[in-house]
């Protein structure tokens, strides 16, 4: 069984992408820790070898910043931000979009689901 | 786009040398400014700076986390009083 950074890997993928599952590991660093590794890209992760896994756990664990590390890392640096007082640690407080973007529609991702305002009617005629 | 680095971080003259004569008599006076765009520099650490907001000068105590910031991003310029008919309670709450 495949399991790195704390994550199990789907079986049945191909381990260029099977890696993508691992939070901080996207198609651009799997090819990288794949190039490393020098690891075929088409191997299921099913029939990786020992020293394959080895290799993979090395690479990750050396060169890679994921999963609680690298949140941890990005809570830090947000952390920084607001507790320092500045525009951007304000916005993130807020919970609003820290780099300029308009409010006045859409910044959902950072507004997370829209609530009813209360008392606000439609028009009708 | 980001400023050239050959060019060094943009520090408002003025204010540096304002800064740097404190630093020699070991002063610690507010200084008022308007140089919002002004880097933070080492120099500046342990000082409080007034930056201005468009209407007054809000103080800033600069802490070494701040270097590297611009002055502006310490004095907001926008204030938001929540929306009409909105309920202040979970503010005055928080």
């Amino acid at each position: 069984m495949a399991r790195l950074a704390g994550v199990d890997l789907p079986r049945d993928k191909r381990i260029e992408v099977a890696l993508t599952y691992i939070f901080g590991v996207g198609t651009a660093v799997a090819d990288q820790i794949i190039k490393a590794t020098g690891i075929n890209p088409d191997t299921r992760v099913k029939d990786l070898t020992e020293s394959e896994e080895q290799k993979l756990r090395v690479e990750l664990e050396n060169n890679h910043a994921v999963e609680g590390d690298l949140r941890r890392e990005i809570a830090m640096n947000v952390k920084r931000l607001t507790d320092v007082g500045c525009y951007r640690g304000l916005r993130h407080r807020q919970g609003l979009p820290v780099r300029g973007q308009k409010t006045k529609t859409n910044a959902r991702t950072c507004k997370g689901p829209r609530k009813a305002v209360a008392g606000k009617k439609k028009i009708t005629k | 786009m980001a400023r050239s680095l050959k060019k060094g971080p943009y520090v408002d003259a003025k204010l540096l040398r304002r800064v740097e004569d404190m630093n020699d008599l070991g002063k610690k006076l507010v200084l008022k400014t308007w140089a919002r765009c002004s880097s933070i520099t080492p120099e500046m650490v342990g000082h409080t700076i007034a930056v201005h907001n468009g209407r007054i000068h809000i103080p800033v105590y600069i802490s070494d986390n701040m270097i590297g910031h611009k002055l502006g991003e310490f004095a907001p310029t926008r204030k938001f009083g929540g929306h009409a008919g909105q309920e202040r309670s979970t503010k005055v709450r928080a």
